[in-house]
C-alpha cells in the first residue's frame, strides 16, 4: 500500500472543501428566499371588508381598492387603509364604558367642560350628545384635512354651543330638545360640507340635558312644587265636586216641596170654599134657626171639655173677686 | 481585484447621487427645496417623483391639507366685565411656503403665533361686546320665563346680571335684548382681522369659531347660586298658586252654593205666595157670599180649638147660651 501518510488528511480536506461549497450555496439559496419572500410580502396587502385602499405611487395618488387581496410595488406604492364602511362616534359630554355606548357613561372634570353650555339668558346647562358619521370620500379624508377626528370634535362643540346659546335652559330640558337637536344636526352638517371632511354626519344626537349638579335639587323642588300645586286644587275641585251636587238637589226637594205645598193650598181652598158655599145655600135659606144652631152645637162641643165652669148672673158681680182662680187644680 | 473595488465604489457613488436627487412629494405635502439653507425654485406641490441636485439641495417638507388650530382656554372680559373662559379654534393652512418657511420654517411655531394673533384679537373683539352678543347668535325670541308662562300675574322681574356686576346702561341682563352682533358676526371679524395679519405669514386662516364660552369658576358658582333662587322662586310661585286657585275655587263654590240656596228659596216663595194668593182669592169669593156667615163660623170654630179641659168658661146668664133660658124663665 504505496499510501501518502498525508492521503487521508487530503482527502479530508477536500471533502470538508466540498461540504463548505454546497453549505455556502444553500446559504446563499436561504438569503435569496428570503429576501423574496419579504419582497413577496411587501407586495402583498389585504384590504378588509370594511376598508377602502388610497394608493399612492410616488407620494401621487393612483386610485383606490376594495376589499380583497391586491399587490403593489414594494417600497413605492404607498396604501393608506381607511375604514369607510365603520359607523364612527364621537361622544361629548361623557365616555361610555360600553361598545354600544348604552351603558352609564363615564364622567369627569374634562367631560364636564365639554358639556357645560352656556344658554339664553345666561344660565348653565350642562349637554350630552353624540356624533356619528361615516367617512364617504377617503380621498377628501385623507388628502383635505389632518387629524379629521380632532377637527371634528372641535366643529360639533362649535356647532352645539352656537345652538344652545339661543335657547332658555328651560326649553333645553323641555320641549326645545328635538328642535336643538336638529339644528346643532343641521349646522353641523353645513359646517361639515363648507371643510370638505370627506365624513358624512349621520345624525347628532341629544343624550342627557339637565341644569348643573348644584342646581337639581332646586329644580327637583320646582317639580315638587308643581305637584303641591296641582295637589291642592284638586283637593279644592274636590270638595266643591262633593258640595255643589248636594246643594243642587236640596234645591230641586225644595222646589219640590213648594210646588206641593202650592197645589195643597189651593185644593185646600177651594174644598173649604165649595164647603161654605154649600153651607151658605142652605144658611140663607132660614138664616136665624141655622145661626142658633150652629151656636148651639159648637158649644155643645166646646163646654164639654171645660172641667170648670162658673155660671154668673149679672147681679152677683162680688163672686169673682173671691173665687181663688189658681185653685182648680 | 483592484478594479473591481473602484467599479463597486463608483457604483454606489451613482446609486447614492440618484437616491438623493430623486425624491418624492406626498398629496398631503408640499415641498421646499433649499440649497445650502437657502430657498431656491418655486415650491413642489404636485404629488409624485421630482428631481433635485443631489447632495447640495436639501427637501423641506410642508404640510398642504387644512389644519386645526385649537387654541388655550383664556380668560377675558366682555363689556361688562364678565370674566369668562373663551376656547377658540380655527382651520388654516400654509398658503405660501417659501413665506411660511422664511418666517416661521415650522409648524410648532406657526402655532404659536397664531395663538397669540388671535388670542390678542378676541380679547380686543370681546371686550366692545356684552356676554348676550357672545352666546347669542341670532335674536330668536325666547319664551318668557317659566314664572311668567304659568303665573297667576306675578309680574316679570328681570333676572339679576349674570355676572352680579353693574350691567352698563342699556343693558340690562336679562338675556332678552336684542342682539346686535351675535357670536357669528362676532367670530366673523375676528377673523377679518386675523386674515389681515397672516398672509404675511404665509398662512390663510379661515373659519375661527368659538368652540367654548363659560364661566369661570368663581362667576359659574355665582350663576348657578342665581339659578338655585330663581328655581325656588318658580317653586313658591307654584306653592302659592296653588293655595291661591284653591282658594279661589271655594270662594267660586260658596258663591255657587249661595246661589243655588237662595235661587230654591226665591223660587219657592213665589210658588207659595202664589198659592197663598190665589187660595186667598178663592176664599175671599166664597166668604164674600155672606161675611156675617164666616165671622160665625170662624169664630166658632177657633172657640173649640182655643178651649181645652184646663180652660175656666165663666159664663154669663146674659151670654146667649143662657139667655134662652131666661127667655124660657
Amino acid at each position: 500500500m504505496s499510501s501518502d501518510p498525508f492521503d487521508e488528511t487530503r482527502r479530508q480536506v477536500s471533502k470538508i472543501r466540498r461540504m463548505a461549497r454546497t453549505r455556502k450555496r444553500a446559504y446563499a439559496g436561504g438569503a435569496a428566499f428570503v429576501m423574496l419572500a419579504g419582497l413577496g410580502f411587501a407586495s402583498y396587502y389585504q384590504v378588509e371588508a370594511e376598508e377602502v385602499a388610497v394608493v399612492l405611487r410616488f407620494g401621487k395618488h393612483i386610485g383606490n381598492q376594495g376589499s380583497g387581496p391586491h399587490f403593489r410595488i414594494p417600497f413605492v406604492d404607498e396604501v393608506i387603509k381607511v375604514p369607510v364602511q365603520r359607523q364612527m362616534r364621537a361622544e361629548f359630554g361623557f365616555r361610555s364604558r360600553s361598545a354600544d355606548g348604552e351603558a352609564e357613561g363615564l364622567r369627569d372634570e374634562r367631560t364636564a367642560s365639554e358639556a357645560n353650555m352656556l344658554t339664553a339668558r345666561r344660565n348653565v346647562a350642562t349637554v350630552e350628545w353624540i356624533v356619528q358619521y361615516i367617512i364617504d370620500s377617503p380621498e377628501k379624508y385623507v388628502f383635505n384635512f389632518r387629524n379629521v377626528e380632532g377637527t371634528l370634535r372641535l366643529m360639533a362643540e362649535a356647532t352645539m354651543r352656537g345652538v344652545v346659546g339661543d335657547y332658555t335652559i328651560d326649553e333645553l330640558i323641555t320641549e326645545g330638545r328635538v328642535e336643538i337637536e336638529q339644528k346643532a344636526q343641521e349646522a353641523l352638517r353645513e359646517l361639515n360640507r363648507a371643510y370638505e371632511t370627506g365624513v358624512r354626519i349621520q345624525y347628532v344626537k341629544l343624550k342627557r340635558v339637565d341644569v348643573p349638579d348644584p342646581v337639581k335639587p332646586a329644580l327637583a323642588e320646582v317639580e315638587e312644587a308643581k305637584q303641591e300645586r296641582a295637589r291642592v286644587i284638586n283637593h279644592a275641585r274636590e270638595e266643591r265636586n262633593r258640595v255643589i251636587p248636594q246643594a243642587m238637589g236640596r234645591k230641586a226637594q225644595a222646589i219640590a216641596a213648594a210646588r206641593g205645598y202650592a197645589t195643597a193650598r189651593i185644593n185646600n181652598a177651594e174644598g173649604d170654599a165649595g164647603r161654605f158655599e154649600a153651607l151658605y145655600r142652605e144658611y140663607v135659606k132660614a138664616k136665624d134657626i141655622t145661626r142658633t144652631r150652629l151656636y148651639f152645637e159648637a158649644m155643645s162641643e166646646i163646654l164639654p171639655k171645660a172641667q170648670r165652669k162658673i155660671l154668673m148672673d149679672p147681679e152677683m158681680k162680688a163672686l169673682v173677686p173671691l173665687l181663688n182662680l189658681n185653685g182648680g187644680k | 481585484m483592484v478594479r473591481n473595488v473602484l467599479l463597486i465604489a463608483l457604483g454606489s457613488l451613482v446609486m447614492l447621487a440618484a437616491l438623493s436627487s430623486a425624491y418624492t412629494v406626498d398629496e398631503r405635502e408640499q415641498v421646499l427645496i433649499t440649497q445650502f439653507g437657502r430657498p431656491v425654485g418655486e415650491p413642489v406641490r404636485a404629488a409624485g417623483l421630482h428631481f433635485k441636485v443631489p447632495f447640495v439641495q436639501k427637501v423641506n417638507r410642508l404640510e398642504k391639507r387644512w389644519l386645526e388650530w385649537d387654541g388655550d382656554v383664556d380668560e377675558m372680559r366682555t363689556a361688562e366685565k364678565t370674566p369668562i373662559l373663551v376656547d377658540t379654534y380655527a382651520r388654516w393652512r400654509i398658503v405660501d411656503p417659501l413665506k411660511f418657511f422664511l418666517r416661521l420654517r415650522d409648524e410648532e411655531r406657526a402655532q404659536s403665533r397664531l395663538d397669540d394673533i388671535i388670542e390678542s384679537e378676541t380679547r380686543n373683539a370681546l371686550a366692545s361686546v356684552p356676554l348676550a352678543e357672545i352666546v347669542r347668535a341670532t335674536n330668536r325670541a325666547l319664551p318668557p320665563p317659566e314664572s311668567a308662562v304659568e303665573g297667576v300675574g306675578v309680574p316679570r322681574e328681570p333676572t339679576e346680571s349674570a355676572a352680579g356686576g353693574e350691567a352698563p346702561r342699556g343693558h340690562p341682563a336679562t338675556g332678552d335684548e336684542r342682539v346686535r352682533v351675535g357670536r357669528d358676526e362676532l367670530t366673523r371679524r375676528i377673523l377679518e382681522r386675523v386674515s389681515r395679519t397672516v398672509p404675511d405669514l404665509g398662512i390663510e386662516v379661515v373659519d375661527l369659531r368659538f368652540q367654548r364660552v363659560n364661566y369661570t369658576a368663581q362667576v359659574e358658582r355665582r350663576v348657578f347660586d342665581r339659578m338655585i333662587s330663581e328655581r325656588k322662586r318658580i317653586a313658591a310661585l307654584y306653592r302659592s298658586e296653588g293655595q291661591g286657585e284653591a282658594a279661589r275655587i271655594q270662594g267660586e263654590m260658596t258663591e255657587e252654593l249661595k246661589t243655588i240656596e237662595s235661587e230654591a228659596y226665591e223660587l219657592v216663595q213665589q210658588l207659595e205666595g202664589a198659592a197663598d194668593a190665589k187660595a186667598t182669592r178663592i176664599y175671599a169669593r166664597a166668604h164674600a157670599l155672606d161675611p156675617e156667615l164666616y165671622r160665625l163660623l170662624k169664630s166658632l170654630e177657633s172657640y173649640e180649638s182655643t178651649l181645652d179641659k184646663d180652660t175656666w168658661v165663666m159664663l154669663s146668664t146674659d151670654s146667649d147660651f143662657f139667655r134662652a133660658l131666661k127667655q124660657l124663665r
